[in-house]
């Protein structure tokens, strides 16, 4: 309980109590515990990293390391491919997830397991289904056509896709879940209406359903490209990087670094991304923050 | 009985469509984590979609931790289970005060920390990761649970702070006036008036943080190495050290360690799926 301890030290002094409020004084005191944390876990490591990432030669560095720009790469296609495909999929299934049955109901509390259950063991799951000799996969691929299946995550494109389809099958119940909220919320007269006067369902989609819904999704798809930059698990526990670190993205990369002892250089790579990672930033705070 | 027409067959038979791969999709990684679990060794490795000798060997050799990747298990259980109610306690703690002290007592200054807070919530966990790794060697709690426990906090808290003060903001003013009027110190405002209202919250954020330190790995590895301190995550991903790693083994540990979360998800979805997902993300 070091923080309550030090919490409280940081009751201040008798001339400014004397200004405030008794309030306001226990205003103070209730928000040290989370502004200690967040001096000694967020602000410190950060300086400190930056500090270690200082030097330009770690720049020079990693422009000329080939692993650097594949990882950039691949950190791309997972964002931009990636979550598009995954949000499109969570939108066209919180369409489905809204309509009114049984059977679905009981569908929707068996599809959010993958959210409900920790990453390492279901990624490993997945990972021995792709394994060529073993892999359950590659078993049934023999079977129907007697031929060996392909070596999956020796491929780095078909390797990097799978990590894609791991991140997909993780997170997508959670952004289903938010979008279905986001559609519950829409009047169903509208609908009504739409439906009396004879409205397609591109058209409900168009007219009622997406100007309502536009701004969550976009919201959502920024959101999830923020999250998924520090997506560790699907990359590393299903390629470990590989086949010849060709899939690392950028938070493996770090690790990978500082596996490597390369402290510096592992700092480096994440202040590269931070042109790109506060916009996004920026822009969330900006909307959530009204 | 009025027969369906053929519109109404059509239109069901659109949604089987789409909901047996939905279902095929969410179940085929946790089916074969399961159909491992219960598989013999050969059975496993052969590829078979249901074991011709279903046993449940596997969980024996777990429980009585009869191979070498798995002598520390209830050690390491048990870590899982002392990080996680740990994270859950302290970060509803200084979430809970935060959050009060932003809401409801407008302590000057609130504004900017809640800012900053937010901030912290969309810093990629994997970027903080690379210098809170160095940053708690110069705290020299490395290899110490308490590395893993400050970590999940710092992570947790901010996403923790936000939900609860949203929720306060919906309380009415009048409660603490009234409360005031009474003679109510802050103290009492906050033990009698104010956790009580917060109760549905409170155990969403709980379960948030708990589930979130259960599942870690990336830190959790970062922070602890030696084989009687880590945690279950890290157990199960140093399976794969060895060559002719025990899948079914790493399969049944996993299975294991993938039921409580699940089993707590469930117990809380009513408070899970209102908490969160009207805190999560606000149009």
């Amino acid at each position: 309980m070091a923080i309550t301890l030090s919490g409280d030290q940081a009751l201040p002094g008798p001339p400014l109590s004397s200004r405030l409020s008794p309030a306001q004084v226990w205003g103070i005191v209730l928000l040290a515990p989370y502004l200690l944390v967040f001096l000694a876990f967020v602000v410190y490591p950060v300086c400190y990293g930056l500090w270690l990432a200082r030097a330009p030669a770690n720049y020079v560095a990693l422009y000329n390391d080939p692993i650097f720009a594949r990882a950039a790469v691949n950190t791309l296609i997972f964002l931009v491919i990636g979550i598009n495909i995954k949000m499109l999929i969570a939108l066209f299934l919180s369409g489905f997830f809204a309509v009114q049955r049984p059977w679905i109901k009981w569908l929707s509390v068996i599809f959010i397991l993958p959210w409900a259950v920790p990453s390492i063991p279901t990624i490993l799951s997945v990972r021995f289904m792709l394994n060529p000799e073993w892999g359950v996969i590659n078993h049934l691929i023999f079977s129907f056509t007697g031929d060996d299946g392909p070596n999956w995550l020796n491929d780095p494109t078909v390797a990097l896709s799978m990590a894609i389809a791991v991140h997909i099958w993780k997170s997508l119940p959670f952004w289903t879940l938010i979008l279905i909220t986001g559609r519950l919320a829409i009047s169903h007269d509208l609908f009504e209406a739409a439906e009396v006067d004879g409205a397609s369902w591109w058209q409900k989609f168009r007219y009622i359903t997406w100007p309502s819904m536009q701004t969550l999704y976009v919201t959502c798809t920024l959101l999830s490209m923020i999250w998924t930059l520090g997506d560790f698990n699907s990359v590393y526990l299903l390629t470990g990087g590989g086949p010849a670190d060709l899939t690392h993205v950028l938070s493996t990369l770090g690790i990978r670094y500082l596996r490597l002892d390369q402290l510096s250089l592992a700092m480096a790579s994440i202040v590269c991304a931070m042109p790109f990672v506060l916009p996004l930033v920026y822009f969330m705070m900006k909307r959530l923050s009204r | 009985m009025k027969l369906p027409s053929l519109r109404e067959v059509a239109t069901e038979a659109r949604l089987l469509l789409i909901g047996i791969p939905v279902f095929l999709w969410t179940m085929i990684p946790i089916y074969h984590m399961f159909l491992f679990a219960i598989s013999p060794k050969e059975d496993a490795f052969s590829g078979k979609l249901w074991p011709d000798h279903p046993t449940l060997h596997n969980f024996e050799i777990v429980f009585k931790q009869q191979h070498y990747f798995l002598r520390d298990f209830y050690v390491q259980f048990w870590n899982s289970v002392v990080i996680a109610a740990s994270v859950g306690v302290l970060t509803l703690f200084i979430a809970t005060a935060a959050a009060f002290s932003i809401s409801r007592l407008k302590v000057p200054g609130g504004r900017v920390v809640l800012n900053l807070a937010l901030f912290t919530y969309f810093i990629p966990a994997a970027f903080l990761a690379v210098p809170m790794y160095r940053t708690m060697g110069n705290y020299g709690l490395l290899n110490n649970h308490w590395s893993l426990i400050l970590a999940m906090v710092t992570i947790a808290s901010p996403y923790a702070i936000w939900v609860l003060k949203q929720a306060s903001d919906k309380l009415p003013v009048e409660l603490d006036e009234a409360a005031v009027m009474d003679g109510a110190t802050t103290l009492q405002i906050f033990r009698l008036v104010y956790l009580p209202l917060m109760m549905p919250s409170l155990v969403a954020i709980g379960t948030y943080a708990v589930l979130l330190a259960w599942n870690e790995y990336l830190y959790a590895f970062l922070l602890l190495s030696n084989d009687r301190e880590i945690t279950l995550p890290v157990a199960l991903g140093n399976f794969l050290a060895a060559d002719d790693s025990p899948w079914e083994l790493l399969m049944t540990t996993g299975f294991i360690y993938a039921l409580p979360p699940a089993a707590v998800y469930y117990a809380f979805r009513r408070y899970m799926v209102g908490g969160l997902t009207a805190g999560a993300v606000k149009s």
